[in-house]
């Protein structure tokens, strides 16, 4: 098990390295730079400040330093926002995203396995149907479109929550935004739960479970969950991810202080230190949770564990 | 023994289903696959829905007194209005709406087939060569792709977006350059089982070289899965266009999409809910009808699932 979590831990090493060079590359690549501004700074000063950034040294030696920086955790200063390092922003952002998209998780997995489940027990009848059709709004309707209809609906017409802000995280300031980011994956996570569990009370064991004559209640709960669980776990990976992303828009609209909102601002300002911190942090972050993933799938699946 | 007689009567039974072939006619894999396509009632309405989509957004315009960019001095912030002619009502700059969802619906459209197209090319040739070269090859290409399935692509884009200004065209390359992932593995391993088929074993005997034999042979076996999957992409595309323009990264003014619409609708959605509400239904309406006809198609060529 240790030596498994070991090999995909190094197996990321290059995966990191390439999309970190890529990236600095493309950014080093852009026309023009963070200090063009609209009145033309006096040619001393530029070359100033282009020595403090590290800018007028060569390509190479500044990918060097850069790269030897985020190794040792330091993601270079922000361009934009004077006095703060990148990685001081990304942890001023960091509880908020956190707690958003960790809610956002937690939400995701539950309703979406309940739901799963139950469309599986009712397979094609009205309760399955009813379930189908919230699945399909919560995958057609986007994000950055569900949000003013909820918005609108719950925030200003019917007045009970919030249209927006942190509000000091009080619930009521959270719920909107926390089941906007999770409707897509419990979406997903139910589909795959309903099919997955369809499949697994079609198995051999689950008759002879029943045979034996073990209650419904129990063969869900010992027998049926934990292998219709598979394809959920292995998706849970990639929805962390797909989780980050979503929360870029979510905390755009609802005004929250994550580090979404900073990347945005960051990438509507050309502050290319910031960009490329962020989307590095956002690379180690995905990469971590679907190693995480990868490991629980491997707790999950005795085939996995075999070898 | 049958008598002479009976026989020739025999016969003439039989002539005339002999002549519309004795045997049942036989159908291809394709023929039916389209049967059980038209029996999905959900895929078969999405499809004229859609095509009306496209002709209205294509040709609509024409037929419109009003451009998308023209404002109507008479009319600002007008609600829908049959009487003045703005069917959607105006926005604030006295736009008419019909036209600018009109407009942004065929922006939407347009980057969606070209970032497809663009998917289709790059996946298809990657993937295609990857399998058919296998081995080595094979690996180091396929380990690439699972690199850049790890990243989170839409950043990429919005990285693109900010370095090189936010042009169209590179919107659509952009998009199109990260969704050809999935394409790139279904063709290879759609290529890893024709390679092993007699009729490319044939043509290797027959001496075409290895590009030859991906071009002639294997890229016609592979428009099935392609095409299923590009019609699965094109509503992907669509969102990741119109997420962008919401962010601010995507279409700029005057040019205008769906997306771009639903932001501008939604700030204002409490005194003006029509800006939102006509560019998202047709949003909805698109995705909703594409994603059918995605599923009727898979569900027709893959029987096994259903």
């Amino acid at each position: 098990m240790l030596g498994f979590a070991l090999r995909r831990l190094l197996s990321t090493i290059p995966v990191l390295w390439i999309a970190l060079t890529l990236c600095f590359f493309i950014l080093r690549l852009a026309p023009g730079g963070p200090f063009d501004a609209e009145r033309q700074l006096p040619e001393r000063i530029l070359a100033n400040l282009r020595a403090h950034y590290n800018l007028d040294k060569s390509l190479i030696v500044q990918y060097w330093d850069y790269v030897s920086g985020v190794l040792m955790g330091d993601l270079g200063p922000s361009y934009i926002t004077d006095d703060f390092t990148v990685v001081d922003l990304i942890a001023i952002g960091l509880p908020y995203t956190f707690i958003l998209g960790g809610a956002a998780f937690m939400l995701a997995i539950l309703v979406g396995v309940l739901a799963g489940v139950i469309g599986a027990l009712y397979q094609n009848k009205s309760t399955d149907y009813g379930i189908a059709l919230v699945i399909m709004i919560g995958l057609i309707v986007p994000n950055f479109l569900m949000a003013p209809i909820l918005q609108l609906v719950f925030g200003v017409t019917l007045g009970w929550l919030p249209v927006g802000g942190w509000g000091g995280g009080k619930l009521s300031h959270l719920v909107l935004p926390v089941i906007i980011l999770a409707l897509p994956h419990t979406a997903r996570i139910s589909r795959l739960m309903r099919g997955s569990m369809i499949e697994v009370l079609g198995a051999n064991y689950i008759r002879t479970a029943r045979a034996k004559g073990i209650g419904a209640r129990l063969m869900i709960t010992r027998h049926a969950i934990k292998p219709a669980l598979l394809p959920v776990v292995s998706y849970l990976g990639p929805a962390a991810g797909y989780l980050l992303t979503g929360s870029l828009v979510v905390e755009s609209i609802f005004g929250l202080p994550g580090i979404g909102q900073y990347f945005i601002n960051a990438a509507l300002n050309r502050d290319y230190g910031m960009v490329l911190g962020t989307v590095i942090f956002y690379m180690v972050l995905i990469i971590l949770l679907n190693l995480v993933v990868d490991l629980v799938y491997a707790l999950l699946d005795p085939k996995v564990r075999a070898h | 023994m049958l008598g002479s007689e009976k026989r020739d009567a025999l016969v003439d039974a039989l002539e005339p289903q002999h002549e519309d072939g004795f045997a049942p006619k036989g159908r291809s894999l394709t023929q039916d696959a389209m049967r059980r396509f038209r029996r999905n009632k959900a895929a078969l309405v999405s499809v004229f829905v859609m095509l009306g989509l496209v002709v209205v957004a294509l040709i609509g315009p024409f037929f419109l007194p009003y451009g998308y960019e023209d404002p109507d001095w008479a009319a600002f912030r007008l609600p829908p209005d049959f009487a003045s002619g703005h069917y959607f009502g105006t926005d604030q700059n006295g736009r008419d709406m019909l036209a600018r969802t009109l407009y942004g619906t065929r922006v939407s459209l347009m980057v969606a087939l070209v970032a497809t197209l663009v998917s289709i090319v790059i996946g298809v040739t990657y993937g295609s060569i990857a399998g058919y070269l296998g081995g080595r090859t094979d690996a180091i290409m396929m380990r690439f792709v699972d690199i850049m399935y790890a990243l989170p692509y839409i950043l990429f884009v919005i990285l693109l977006m900010v370095i090189f200004g936010r042009n169209v065209i590179l919107l659509f390359v952009g998009i199109g350059a990260v969704e050809w992932l999935t394409m790139a593995r279904i063709v290879r391993g759609q290529t890893l089982s024709l390679r092993e088929r007699e009729f490319i074993e044939a043509a290797r005997a027959a001496g075409l070289k290895p590009f030859q034999i991906i071009r002639r042979h294997i890229a016609p076996n592979l428009v099935g899965p392609v095409v299923i999957f590009a019609t699965l992409t094109v509503p992907e595309i669509i969102v990741t266009e119109s997420f962008l323009s919401y962010l601010g990264f995507g279409v700029q003014e005057p040019l205008t999409s769906l997306g771009t619409l639903i932001a501008e609708g939604a700030d204002v959605m409490e005194v003006m809910p029509w800006l939102l509400g006509f560019p998202a239904s047709f949003l909805v309406a698109m995705l909703l009808s594409l994603s059918f006809i995605g599923d009727g198609l898979r569900d027709a060529f893959d029987p096994k699932d259903v």
